[in-house]
């Protein structure tokens, strides 16, 4: 009777013992798989973990003098099709007249600058708005793709996997911000991606290097120290229709009521 | 076989049977359907963040230049175009970048390049530096007066533009531009070594604007109005701002 007591007692005391040491093993194995996560580049020459940053964009509407230098180099470094409609970035103009109307322009998405308005009486503001994917946090984009083509990687950048993108165009319909469209000739979604390939390797995206007024801030969302996280501190910052909850990163100072 | 299996009404085994074949079914098809490293590192495959970076550069950056154009880089650095990438006029030079000799850059020497970013819009910032290039030394090309690595204006601009250098631009482009700073602000030669100390003057009342501006016999070609009866309960710059002046 004893021994049988003490034997069960003894089982009792194994199995909580494996129990407890059980409650490490899955952490253990999960710190593996994070290491795991680590992701192995094809081209070696890149050492850049998506899980050390978070984009973002700021962009100062005081400073943009609407020379569309960004949305030409954009078309250039990517590849774009030239022809109009198809933009990863574009600048728009807004007229705000006397009256209250406003009349929004951005001929070829202005690769090729502005003209003057001939009716320029009646206005009473006007301004630039340099405009692209907002990689939002929350993106429609991404909840609409049936085959998971389009995703945010780790570092905040929405991106389409053009391999698998089977060209449903339901992505397109689903942003609020227009910024996707179809590529005529692969017939897959495109968008701006931030120019993944130049921010891995330590490189701004073209249309930044190309601005001239610095109008268009770079950088790191989650560091202190970085330009980004300063003009977020030192400005008021606007978002692009924020009532959707798409939690945008590009974030706009001096931004208009107007601007839709 | 365990004794109650037989004992299961015949239709349940059927079902069983056939939860049986579809999860088997599944196993195998789901890994043909799932393209390798989904899930890897989120919903998405993995692979595709390779197939994202392999793109080529077009853009070299501004800081690639400076190994070999040291001397034009350190020109732009410290003059107004400061902020200007060498590409945004030499055009995409990544390809020159790895060989000067095959990839030549451009030459925007046209009067219809610089425009795109200095002739005068609306919508520009106030205080941008803006020409109107129909009226703007038409018959000569714009680098025959201006450095375009460090534009400056071929004459020495005036010396408040230094300091004010917004509102002296605003005013270029405005109705006043012929107005000179000092016929409105009597300025101490002092003001531009210790502004503080030497304050500037400036305008107290209408009739300093009246002298241009109001009926009387001043000969001036600018618009008139009456003193007495235009807007009397405030001084003229609550509703005019001086340097741009706007009317209508
Ligand atoms: C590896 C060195 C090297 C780098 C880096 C380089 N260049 Fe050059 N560049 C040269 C050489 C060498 C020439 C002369 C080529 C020739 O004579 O055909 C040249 C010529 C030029 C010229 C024409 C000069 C003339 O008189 O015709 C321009 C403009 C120019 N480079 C701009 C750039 C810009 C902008 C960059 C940065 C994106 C750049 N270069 C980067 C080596 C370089
Ligand atoms: C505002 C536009 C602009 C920018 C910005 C610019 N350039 Fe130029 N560059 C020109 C033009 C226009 C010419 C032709 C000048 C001429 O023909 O007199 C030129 C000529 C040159 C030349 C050859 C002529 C010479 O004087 O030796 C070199 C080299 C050159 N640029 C390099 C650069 C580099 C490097 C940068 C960036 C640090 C740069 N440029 C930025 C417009 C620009
Ligand atoms: C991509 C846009 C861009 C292009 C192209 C460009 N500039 Fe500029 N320019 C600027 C900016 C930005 C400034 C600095 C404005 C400031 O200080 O606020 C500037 C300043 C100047 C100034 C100084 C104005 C002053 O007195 O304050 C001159 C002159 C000038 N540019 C001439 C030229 C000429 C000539 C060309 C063509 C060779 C040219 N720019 C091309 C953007 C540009
Ligand atoms: C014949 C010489 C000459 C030519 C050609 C010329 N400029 Fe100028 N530019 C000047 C002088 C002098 C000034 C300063 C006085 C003034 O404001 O008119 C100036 C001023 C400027 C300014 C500064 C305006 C401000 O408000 O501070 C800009 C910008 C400018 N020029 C751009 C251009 C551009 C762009 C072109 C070509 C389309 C051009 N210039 C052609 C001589 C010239
Ligand atoms: C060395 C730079 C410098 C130069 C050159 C300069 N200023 Fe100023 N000015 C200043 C500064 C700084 C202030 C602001 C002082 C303050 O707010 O305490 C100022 C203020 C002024 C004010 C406003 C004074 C007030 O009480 O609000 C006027 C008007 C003025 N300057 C006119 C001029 C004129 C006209 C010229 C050319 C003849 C000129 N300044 C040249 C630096 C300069
Ligand atoms: C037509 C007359 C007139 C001319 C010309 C003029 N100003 Fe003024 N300025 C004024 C008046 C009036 C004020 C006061 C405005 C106020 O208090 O709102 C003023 C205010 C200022 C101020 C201080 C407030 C501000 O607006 O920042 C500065 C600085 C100044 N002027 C500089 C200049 C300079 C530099 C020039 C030449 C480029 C110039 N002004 C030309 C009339 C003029
Ligand atoms: C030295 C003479 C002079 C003085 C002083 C002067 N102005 Fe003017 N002003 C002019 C001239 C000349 C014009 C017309 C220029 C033109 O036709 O482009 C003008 C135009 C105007 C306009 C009309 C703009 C339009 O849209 O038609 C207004 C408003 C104005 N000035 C306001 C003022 C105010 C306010 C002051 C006082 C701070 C002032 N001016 C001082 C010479 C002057
Ligand atoms: C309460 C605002 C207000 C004040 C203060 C004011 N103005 Fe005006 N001003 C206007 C408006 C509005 C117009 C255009 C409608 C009109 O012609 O009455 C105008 C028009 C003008 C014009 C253009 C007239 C024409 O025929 O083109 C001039 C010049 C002018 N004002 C100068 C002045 C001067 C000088 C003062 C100070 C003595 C002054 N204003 C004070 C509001 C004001």
């Amino acid at each position: 009777m004893r021994n049988l007591i003490n034997a069960k007692r003894r089982d009792v005391l194994k199995s909580l013992m494996g129990l407890v040491a059980g409650l490490f093993v899955p952490k253990s194995i999960m710190a593996e798989k994070d290491q795991q996560k680590r992701f192995d580049w094809a081209d070696d020459s890149i050492h850049y973990d998506p899980h050390d940053h978070k984009w973002g964009m700021g962009i100062d509407i005081d400073n943009c003098i609407g020379c569309g230098r960004c949305s030409a180099a954009c078309k250039i470094e990517n590849d774009v099709p030239r022809e109009p409609f198809f933009f990863r970035t574009w600048v728009e103009r807004y007229h705000i007249l006397e009256n209250g109307e406003t009349i929004i322009d951005s001929p070829n998405g202005a690769i090729d600058g502005f003209n003057k308005k001939p009716d320029e009486e009646d206005v009473l503001r006007s301004f630039f708005v340099p405009k692209l994917c907002n990689h939002c946090d929350n993106p429609p984009c991404v909840q609409v793709c049936p085959v998971g083509a389009t995703y945010e990687s780790a570092d905040g950048v929405v991106l389409v996997d053009s391999e698998y993108c089977i060209g449903c165009s339901y992505c397109i319909q689903a942003c609020p911000y227009g910024a996707r469209f179809l590529h005529p000739v692969t017939r897959t979604a495109e968008k701006c991606t931030f120019c993944y390939h130049r921010i891995v390797r330590g490189n701004d995206p073209a249309c930044v290097e190309a601005c001239p007024t610095q109008a268009r801030i770079f950088g790191e969302l989650e560091q202190k120290a970085s330009p980004l996280h300063r003009f977020k501190r030192m400005n008021r910052i606007g978002v692009l229709k924020p009532a959707l909850n798409t939690e945008p990163k590009v974030f706009y100072a001096h931004l208009d009521m107007e601007v839709k | 076989m365990p004794n109650w299996i037989p004992n299961l009404p015949e239709q349940v085994r059927r079902l069983a049977l056939l939860v049986v074949v579809v999860v088997i079914a599944f196993l195998i098809v789901r890994p043909m359907l799932i393209p390798a490293g989904f899930g890897e590192q989120g919903h998405f495959r993995s692979g595709a963040l390779n197939d994202a970076v392999a793109h080529d550069y077009k853009y070299a950056g501004k800081a690639s230049c400076e190994e070999c154009h040291d001397d034009m880089t350190s020109m732009l650095a410290s003059g107004y175009h400061n902020n200007l990438s060498c590409e945004v006029c030499h055009g995409p030079l990544a390809g020159h970048v790895e060989e000067p000799e095959e990839v030549q850059p451009e030459f925007p020497r046209g009067r219809n390049f610089c425009p795109v970013c200095h002739e005068y819009l609306s919508a520009r910032p106030t205080g941008f530096p803006q020409i109107v290039s129909q009226s703007h030394n038409q018959l000569k090309a714009c680098i025959n007066c201006h450095e375009p690595h460090d534009p400056v204006p071929s004459e020495v601009p005036e010396k408040c533009s230094a300091c004010h250098g917004k509102i002296a631009r605003s005013k270029a482009v405005s109705h006043h531009a012929n107005v000179e700073c000092d016929f409105c602000h009597s300025v101490n030669e002092g003001h531009k070594t210790s502004p503080r100390e030497f304050r500037a003057a400036k305008p107290i009342d209408r009739n300093f604007c009246g002298q241009c501006h109001a009926d009387s016999e001043n000969g001036s070609d600018a618009p008139q109005i009456d003193l007495s009866s235009h807007e009397p309960r405030y001084v003229c710059w609550q509703c005019h701002y001086p340097h741009l002046p706007e009317a209508k």
